[in-house]
């Protein structure tokens, strides 16, 4: 076993600041996303206007926030390998705020409520619903958030060129191609190396779009092609949501270890499962544009061919691992075990029904129903989010006793978060568009019972937000 | 048909996963040495990568060859063909129906934002779909089999009126 799974660093200031407003952030995020279900299930009345807004917000909030959390479970593990920069790491936090309040602002003042897709040319041409301004500002939050987490991505190409010489080192291949045999980078560092490089591409794009949004917004005689737009959009979407998942199972490569006490062990066939996602997050994107008939035929068919690839190194290395790891380990389980452990289910699990969405006949009648959300807030809610919070868990759970209402938050979160994905999913089955502020009748039931396991779910995450403000509170004062 | 396929074929998915998860789960705090079990492991993790390749190749190259992107090639003499254009919040088609079992050929745009074209029989199931996307023309065939009056709804959002956004086609019986 190697020392960093042993011990127990104490996080960097920045870190837990990254945490504390990623726990916040979740749980007014959560609370934004029960209001539509309960809107939908006409328990209260938002109003057209409300319902699209809260929608807008709540995509590019928890889109920014599942970042943020991801962040700062790979600058944790990565900085016990590599000379980080405290300073990016709270100049992001910051620009993530300033984006922050700017997207609410355009939203809840401004009134934009264009989706944080901002498929062009919608932010423009609002029908009335909301200005130019509005959008401009949405636009700029996006562009604040993009901005701050590109710093942080080069900088930790900056410190991991630095320790380990190139980017390829740094991804093992001198180890998976070259019969080196000495002692690959640890999981934290190739997972890192597998991130920067995507979503540094995925960030340009996505800023590329989004200043030619801005200009057309001014402009509106500088047209951008629609389709190249959409294109840029949804690879920039696309490689950003995905890096959220890539960042923060780096916690589990490293914290599962300590509670099985076995090691992790990075082998050839980790290295290239990495290399080989790499490549596949860059170019699977055009399966979310599989209903764009003017598309190139061979790049749907890729969509939909890397997309059930793409699935291989989750069930085959990361799901294999976890189990391999907790089989017969003598494991004693905490809040922080069971949620990553949990999160590698949610990971694995999840991939079924991407996949499936993903074959392009079964996408012609799923694309754009509920479906689409049921099978990603499988990846976030019981992936991405069960991923954080088991890290901020293990935090906490260093040094602070856990108790029955710890447990039971943890029973009320799987069971809310299953059951609110497979309301999704099943009201896909059921052919139920997504994005509709009013649901037909036959429809509303679904909605109801979505939205109580729903409130199971925003009840369990106060729970895990209290407990890790009050460890932190009583580490302060220690 | 595929709707009722993908909800199983998760459901399936999902629940096997589920059961590996809560087997491993349950075994958990029993204590065995971790070489042989890592070793066993590695033996039998080749196995499962090649089942999966052996299982997708077949359902990606089956499934490659129904996608909805028809060419214009051999279509039928009496193929009805329809233009169809989506505006912040309604639908323009230049025919109001068809018969069933005629093949439709829909050419779909906008005049403004993105939309999605998309078909609903009578028992709100959707049956096809395609973007409507301003400059660009997205060719749908399709062909209703049973007769019936079909809504089309946007299936891309498109402003704050998106979901009222709806338009009738009537499919008669089959002469």
């Amino acid at each position: 076993m190697t020392d960093s799974t042993m011990t127990q660093t104490r996080p960097h200031t920045g870190v837990l600041a990254y945490l504390v407003v990623a726990g916040v952030v979740i749980l007014l995020m959560m609370l934004l996303g029960l209001l539509m279900r309960l809107d939908q299930a006409t328990a209260l009345d938002l109003g057209l206007a409300g319902f699209y807004r809260v929608m807008t917000a709540h995509g590019a909030g928890m889109v920014g926030i599942m970042a943020l959390g991801g962040a700062a479970v790979m600058w944790h593990f990565l900085s016990r390998h590599v000379q980080l920069s405290g300073a990016i790491l709270f100049i992001n936090l910051l620009l993530f705020l300033l984006g922050a309040v700017m997207v609410l602002g355009s939203v809840f003042i401004g009134g934009y409520a264009g989706a944080w897709t901002f498929l062009y040319p919608l932010p423009a041409q609002a029908a009335g619903a909301w200005s130019p301004h509005a959008a401009a500002v949405f636009t700029g939050g996006l562009l604040a958030i993009g901005t701050g987490f590109l710093l942080l991505h080069l900088d930790t190409a900056r410190a991991i060129i630095q320790r380990y010489g190139s980017l390829p080192r740094a991804l093992g291949w001198p180890q998976l191609f070259g019969g080196d045999s000495s002692e690959p980078p640890p999981a934290a560092v190739v997972a890192s190396t597998m991130v920067l490089i995507v979503n540094i591409l995925g960030i340009t794009a996505g800023a590329a779009i989004l200043v030619m949004t801005l200009v057309n917004l001014y402009v509106p005689t500088f047209d951008i092609d629609p389709l190249l737009a959409k294109n840029l959009i949804y690879f920039f979407g696309h490689v950003f949501i995905n890096a959220t998942i890539y960042m923060a199972v780096i916690g589990v490569y490293e914290i599962l270890p300590v509670y099985t006490k076995r090691p992790w062990k990075v082998n050839r066939v980790f290295l290239a499962a990495w290399t080989a996602s790499t490549i596949m997050v860059i170019i699977v994107y055009p399966h979310h544009l599989l209903m764009d008939f003017a598309m190139p035929t061979w790049m749907l068919a890729m969509g939909q061919i890397i997309s059930y690839t793409s699935g291989l190194p989750v069930l085959v290395v990361t799901a294999y691992g976890a189990l391999l790891l907790v089989h017969r380990s003598g494991m004693q389980w905490n809040t922080a075990a069971s949620l990553l452990f949990l999160s590698v289910f949610g990971w694995a699990a999840g991939v079924g029904p991407a996949i499936i969405d993903a074959v392009i006949p079964v996408n012609t009648v799923m694309h754009n129903t509920l479906w689409v959300p049921g099978h990603f807030h499988f990846y976030l809610l019981l992936g991405v989010a069960a991923m954080v919070l088991g890290f901020m868990y293990h935090l906490r759970s260093a040094n602070r006793q856990e108790g029955l209402l710890d447990r039971v938050a943890f029973w009320a979160y799987m069971i809310g978060a299953l059951g609110f994905v497979m309301s999704f999913l099943y009201s896909g089955n059921l052919s139920v568009p997504r994005r509709y502020a009013d649901h037909a009748p036959q429809w509303v039931a679904y909605d109801q019972i979505a939205s109580a396991f729903a409130i199971l779910v925003v009840a369990a995450m106060a729970v895990f937000l209290l407990r890790f403000l009050t460890g932190l509170r009583a580490r302060a004062a220690r | 048909m595929e709707q009722t396929l993908a909800w199983y074929l998760s459901l399936l998915f999902i629940g096997l996963v589920a059961a590996v998860f809560l087997w491993v789960r349950l075994h958990s705090r029993e204590t065995a040495e971790f070489a042989p079990i890592r070793d066993r492991a590695y033996r039998l993790r080749p196995h499962l990568f090649w089942a999966l390749v052996v299982v997708g190749i077949p359902v990606m190259v089956v499934t490659l060859m129904m996608t909805p992107y028809e060419s214009a090639q051999g279509l039928p003499d009496d193929t009805l063909h329809v233009d169809v254009q989506g505006q912040q919040f309604a639908w323009t088609l230049s025919e109001t129906g068809a018969r069933a079992g005629q093949t439709v050929v829909f050419n779909v745009t906008s005049a403004d934002v993105n939309h999605g074209f998309g078909i609903y029989d009578a028992d709100m199931r959707l049956v096809a779909q395609t973007q409507a996307m301003p400059g660009y023309s997205n060719r749908l065939v399709h062909v209703f089999e049973k007769p019936g009056s079909y809504r089309i709804l946007c299936l891309e959002y498109c402003g704050m009126a998106h979901h009222v956004m709806e338009a009738r086609f009537e499919i008669t019986e089959a002469r």
